[in-house]
């Protein structure tokens, strides 16, 4: 037998930590969650808050001065037509950007789940995460000059002869305009294309989770492709689905740069904040507007649950 | 007789045709019509393959199969009338056991109240009334296994696949599913046609097996056949761990130069005085009902079962070996 002690010794400030961490389990959980959770409740739902705080104020007509009482006056001022309409124009974008994000992303996200193995695995991830590596700026910069008049895209469709389809689509009352770089249809293009690794991604987890042997199961019962996509497949990526939605769906609702570069300049929520609160200095207008997206995410997760979309969580 | 299920020389290979690695190779084998039919063998030896080339999951890279007599090389699985039992039994977590088992009627469009009045005589047969609408998830491994059942019997399948059905299930519930499925076989009248690696499960519950052995079958026979005569060396020793004995060996056993088998239970354990056949104990392993004592004979290890009540002798002590000389049995195999 060996003369080994039964308890052995203590090797100095490393083991006497793990040993009151082990007897007090509760004390390691608090002392690595205090910071963070400091962090989140103070600066992130405090300044949140502070944000609701504001749209409750309203400012005066004449001097220009916030008067701090409450008053829902400065959310009345959202359903002034122009207002409605800047909310109505984003709601429409944020949702076409989602569902063009959802119908681009999902092949990719299937592919990369159910067949891409070991080398095409490290390929998927650099190609949906290199365009995520370079300056956002730049890269909507050079859309412009994708998607303006001289650009290669109205180029190659004359080289090949498509200009009629390109020009029938920049004739289209509300989605169309002069040249892509300067319509609704040059935006919703460029919000697809920045936001679009924000949609693979987590719908790509979701199916990855989905064992080969459901799908076969299914076609198994009887199932033709058809049916099993739609009765197996969607709803399993759902939740993949829905937590890729809500960054493109609020991403898009609060961005105020591509509006300004791509498009008709006609304005976003996004760009509306951020005039109202720097030109205008009208905060509580702002925060008012700022509020919008975060109702409409409300409502929006609280139709998907009733929907069942979590089902599969 | 009519055969359910018919592999024709069936061979399935995986990777480039200049090095395949084959999972299935030349297989025949004929299934019979309501039989209770196992594949048995060890893991890789192109068990699942055979399993997976009848649903149609996999397509063969040459000969044919043929269920009841028609020729399903190119029709895809959900054309198949039969049905199959996972191994993780698969069932759809975002839908509750009634959807489950209503699934493969619903892809058929079967009207709602049909197919859920089917649904609940299904959970019935498969003692789970009352639990429709339940998620999978609230379920123990057992009740999963039920639903899996009664999922892939409500299409009526003319041959019903279970993979590795009792695998994931411990060891009393497995036993008592045994008896169940026989049960539930011989009252549909369903060829069943299962996948195990257990020899014993395959032989208490089969009409017929077939040993696998390396992406060939080793042999196919009823249980007792199998048990009894094994053809090889690899089924001697796989089912039923038998004592292989080289055919030096089997000379001093007094048999012919040949290999052989003899079965632990046959051999006693009898006082070493005088008899040719005497050994030195090696290990002695207690196993409740009896004890497996390991003698070394001719620098062979022969095991003997020696039933509980007997006194079993100490390592290093010296045995002799009796058997009843019909026991052995004397294999084709060189």
């Amino acid at each position: 037998m060996t003369s080994a002690p039964a308890i052995l010794p203590e090797r100095g400030i490393a083991d006497r930590l793990t040993a009151i961490f082990w007897r007090h389990p509760r004390l390691l959980l608090f002392v690595l969650l205090t910071p963070p959770l400091l962090w989140l409740g103070v600066v992130y739902l405090g300044s949140l808050l502070a944000l609701l705080l504001q749209s409750f104020y309203s400012i005066d007509d004449f001097s220009g001065v916030v008067k701090e009482e409450f008053t829902l006056k400065t959310y009345a001022e959202l359903f002034r037509a122009q207002n409605l309409d800047i909310i109505l124009r984003t709601l429409l974008m944020s949702a076409a950007v989602t569902i063009g994000c959802a119908i681009i992303a999902f092949p990719i996200a299937y592919f990369a789940a159910r067949f891409a193995r070991g080398r095409w695995k490290a390929v998927f991830y650099l190609g949906v995460m290199l365009p995520l590596w370079s300056s956002y700026l730049v890269k909507v910069y050079a859309w412009k000059l994708i998607l303006a008049k001289e650009g290669i895209i109205t180029w190659a469709a004359e080289g090949v002869g498509l200009s009629m389809i390109l020009n029938a689509i920049l004739a289209i009352p509300g989605i169309g305009g002069n040249s892509l770089s300067t319509s609704p249809m040059g935006t919703f293009i460029v919000f697809v294309y920045v936001w679009l690794p924000y949609m693979i991604l987590p719908m790509q987890a979701s199916l990855e989770r989905v064992p080969n042997s459901m799908l076969e199961a299914s076609a198994d019962l009887g199932a033709s492709k058809a049916q099993t996509f739609r009765t197996v497949i969607l709803p399993l990526a759902m939740p993949g689905m829905i937590a890729g939605s809500i960054f493109t769906f609020s991403l898009t609702m609060g961005d105020y740069i591509i509006p300004q570069i791509v498009g008709t300049s006609a304005r976003f929520i996004g760009l509306a904040v951020y005039q109202l609160q720097g030109t205008a200095g009208n905060i509580p207008l702002a925060a008012a507007f700022a509020v919008v997206p975060i109702i409409i995410m409300l409502i929006y997760l609280t139709i998907a649950k009733r929907k069942g979309a979590f089902d599969a969580l | 007789m009519t055969a359910a299920v018919e592999f024709i020389g069936v061979s399935r290979h995986f990777g480039p045709a200049s090095a395949p690695v084959k999972a299935v190779d030349g297989v025949d084998l004929t299934i019979a019509e309501g039989s209770f039919f196992a594949m048995l063998g060890p893991s890789g030896s192109g068990k699942t393959t055979c399993l997976r080339l009848i649903s149609g999951f996999e397509k063969p890279t040459g000969g044919a199969i043929r269920i009841f007599g028609q020729d399903v090389s190119n029709v895809p699985p959900n054309r198949r009338n039969v049905n199959t039992v996972f191994q993780d039994y698969a069932l759809f977590p975002h839908m509750n056991v009634r959807d489950n088992v209503a699934y493969g009627l619903m892809v058929k469009g079967v009207d709602r109240r049909t197919r859920e009045a089917r649904a609940e005589d299904m959970l019935a047969l498969v003692k789970l009334d009352g639990y429709g609408d339940r998620k999978p998830a609230q379920l123990s491994g057992g009740q999963r296994q039920r639903v899996a059942l009664a999922r892939a019997l409500v299409n009526e399948p003319k041959v019903l696949l279970l993979d590795e059905p009792l695998g994931a299930l411990d060891l009393k519930l497995r036993e008592a599913m045994q008896d169940e499925l026989k049960a539930l076989q011989m009252r549909l009248g369903i060829t069943f046609v299962f996948v195990t690696h257990d020899q014993s499960e395959a032989l208490s519950m089969a009409d017929s097996l077939a040993v696998f052995n390396e992406g060939r079958i080793a042999q196919i026979g009823t249980p007792a056949q199998v048990y009894a005569q094994p053809r090889t060396r690899f089924v001697a020793d796989f089912v039923g761990s038998s004592n292989v004995l080289s055919p030096d060996v089997t000379r001093a056993f007094g048999g012919p130069s040949k290999w052989s088998s003899l079965r632990p239970e046959t051999l006693r354990l009898v006082p070493a005085d005088g008899l040719a056949l005497a050994g030195t104990v090696t290990t002695i392993r207690y196993l409740g009902a009896n004890s497996r004592v390991s003698v070394n004979l001719l620098g062979t290890e022969v095991a003997a079962l020696l039933p509980a009540g007997q006194t079993a002798p100490e390592p290093g002590a010296t045995v002799g070996l009796s058997f009843d000389p019909t026991a052995l049995h004397v294999m084709d195999e060189a």
